[in-house]
């Protein structure tokens, strides 16, 4: 089993250093046309380290990382909890799903010139962003996931004594975790994107704003950096949802 | 425990439903699949709507929830909770109703022991508990908040025969042994004569027929409960001698059958068409109840194979299983025998 699973990292690793050996023999050799705007890799890292110790790439990074957290948790948190209502009671849900449903199809980008105008180009732009980007979808997630608890599984809370809240806390939300980290997984990616979105059209600081100060002065390097970190972020943020959920529920899934 | 009485219950389904049924009695609601059985089970149980009324010992329960209603119950699919292991599922409703641990403790201790469930007390529903023992979680889950009444919904259903066999077994003992106030809901007639003391037929939501199963058995009220009781075998007895320790050797229309006997005098014998067996050969032991006959007729309804077989002046209605039918390799006009267990048969007394 140990050899089977070495064996699928090796398979899943041998592209990526292939393309990366790739890309430094194109880069180097000049074997495209336009080659200045394609550095090589080992440039692209040296770039990497020199922006570390230099301490400009963590500024930016903590700064975009501080507007995830922050608008990622706000709006997750506050998605689960209508979820969790408007799962519940169905009245709430039938109240609100229209206008849900009216808000969701636009992407969280549309908001940004409206936005602007109404909070101002400052810290909240980019958070009401992120929070706008995490919310329908999780709250989505959450109202299917409680929605799908089986009827009769509830039924029998019920004629084991439990009340309501009880059956609330101890059968729907358990039961409706995996959906739940379905979107919060889903999200946690997309808030990075979002995020470097709107640093690069509005926000003077952050990795998405280090990349348009970076075009500006035809520094290639320094964007594929960014993009770098972009990827792995989103990489990371999703993966570590899926450690969550597998922790939490792995043990009867 | 309670006696529990259904007045003119009436909702989408049950129409004017009354049924009373007794302190610690075993009730079988038979019916066909969509007769409303289930229905009746969510009336007692506070889940479905309904007008009427229903009470326990007298005191009626319509305005409390299903929560407080001291209600057990047994789903056909089991419902166990996928996110709680084992002792987690037993212990739910005591937790819901705020014991303290150490109580919890002991009571789930308790069930997991007489349901000889201690080995699985920390396994998860679906990871890899059979269906017979997600039954008997489920069933130690409903039991565990010391219910007044117990209400099981086809809880066999999904189980292959012999399980479903040995665990009606159990759930009976067990029922006699907590006394408690059942009502036991199927489609499946084989079980009626297995289970209940008294059984209630359910016809398009309406109660069709009640009484004991050989008052039910011998005298079907109407086609349709006939057909639910599978059409049996019922014979006018001419004569009976009496023989030993509780037996008496009936006659028939030119057969004769030894059947149990309590000391009165019998009108009537009865078998299920599914309780009796067919053999090509001469069965070996002593010829009680094994009759040579010749088959009139074979009429497959698969899974079932329904076989008319003429033993002296009497037409046996025989039903076996498709694979039954075929390992005999038998045709109509082939000689058979036919073995009627004693267990099986149900006599009618007379006066």
């Amino acid at each position: 089993m140990k050899k089977r699973k070495s064996s699928t990292f090796w398979w899943g690793v041998l592209p990526v250093v292939g393309f990366l050996a790739l890309w430094e023999v194109i880069a180097r050799r000049g074997l495209i046309s336009g080659h200045l705007l394609l550095p090589p890799f080992s440039v692209v890292i040296r770039e990497f380290f020199d922006l570390t110790s230099s301490g400009l790439l963590l500024e930016n990074f903590e700064a975009s990382l501080l507007r995830i957290v922050i608008g990622f948790c706000a709006g997750s948190v506050t998605g689960i909890l209508f979820g969790i209502i408007m799962g519940w009671k169905e009245i709430l849900r039938r109240t609100f799903s229209p206008i849900i449903a009216l808000l969701y199809p636009i992407p969280a980008l549309g908001w940004l010139p409206l936005l602007m105008l109404w909070i101002g180009i400052n810290e909240m732009l980019p958070i009401a962003i992120i929070f706008i980007c995490s919310f329908f979808p999780v709250l989505y997630n959450t109202i299917t996931g409680i929605r799908q608890v089986n009827k009769k599984v509830v039924d029998a809370a019920r004629t084991l004594g439990a009340s309501e809240r009880y059956i609330l806390f101890h059968v729907f939300l358990p039961l409706a975790l995996p959906n739940i980290f379905t979107g919060l997984q889903l999200e946690a990616g997309m808030a990075w994107r979002v995020v470097i979105a709107a640093e690069m059209v509005a926000i003077p600081t952050g990795i998405g704003a280090l990349m348009m100060k970076a075009e500006s002065l035809i520094r290639v390097d320094i964007i594929i950096v960014c993009l770098m970190i972009l990827s792995f972020m989103c990489l990371v943020f999703e993966r570590l949802f899926i450690y969550l959920e597998g922790k939490l529920t792995s043990k009867w899934k | 425990m309670p006696t529990v009485e259904l007045k003119g219950i009436t909702n989408y389904i049950c129409r004017g439903v009354n049924l009373a049924i007794e302190n610690g009695e075993l009730l079988v609601l038979l019916g066909r699949t969509g007769a409303g059985k289930t229905t009746l089970l969510n009336v007692i149980a506070g889940l479905a709507p309904y007008k009427g009324s229903v009470t326990f010992d007298g005191v009626e329960v319509d305005s409390l929830p299903a929560r407080k209603r001291k209600v057990g119950y047994l789903f056909q699919d089991f419902c166990l909770f996928p996110h709680l292991n084992v002792q987690e599922n037993i212990a739910f409703g005591l937790r819901a109703k705020g014991l303290s641990k150490s109580d919890v403790f002991r009571r789930v201790d308790e069930l997991l022991s007489s349901f000889k469930l201690q080995h699985l007390a920390d396994r998860y529903p679906n990871k890899g508990l059979s269906g017979g023992e997600k039954q008997r979680v489920a069933l130690a889950r409903a039991l565990a908040p010391w219910p007044e009444v117990l209400l099981l919904d086809e809880p066999f259903n999904s189980l292959d025969l012999r399980t479903a066999k040995h665990l009606r077994m159990e759930l009976k003992r067990i029922q006699r042994s907590f006394h408690i106030t059942t009502v036991y809901v199927t489609h499946n007639q084989r079980e009626v004569s297995e289970m209940g003391d008294r059984i209630a037929v359910i016809h398009k939501g309406r109660v069709e027929q009640i009484g004991t199963y050989g008052e039910v058995f011998f005298a079907p009220k109407s086609k349709s409960v006939s057909s639910l009781l599978g059409s049996p075998n019922i014979f006018h007895c001419k004569s009976f001698t009496p023989l030993t320790s509780g037996i008496a050797q009936v006659k028939l229309n030119g057969i004769s059958l030894v059947v149990p006997y309590d000391g009165c005098p019998i009108e009537k014998v009865a078998i299920s068409p599914w309780n009796i067996y067919v053999s090509r050969q001469k069965p070996p032991g002593p010829e009680i109840n094994r009759l040579r006959g010749i088959i009139l007729s074979v009429r497959r309804t698969s899974p079932i194979v329904n076989v008319k077989v003429k033993c002296g002046n009497e037409t046996l209605n025989i039903e076996l299983q498709e694979e039954q039918w075929d390992d005999l390799e038998l045709q109509a006009g082939n000689m058979v025998f036919v073995i009627l267990p004693l267990r099986w048969i149900e006599v009618k007394r007379g006066e």
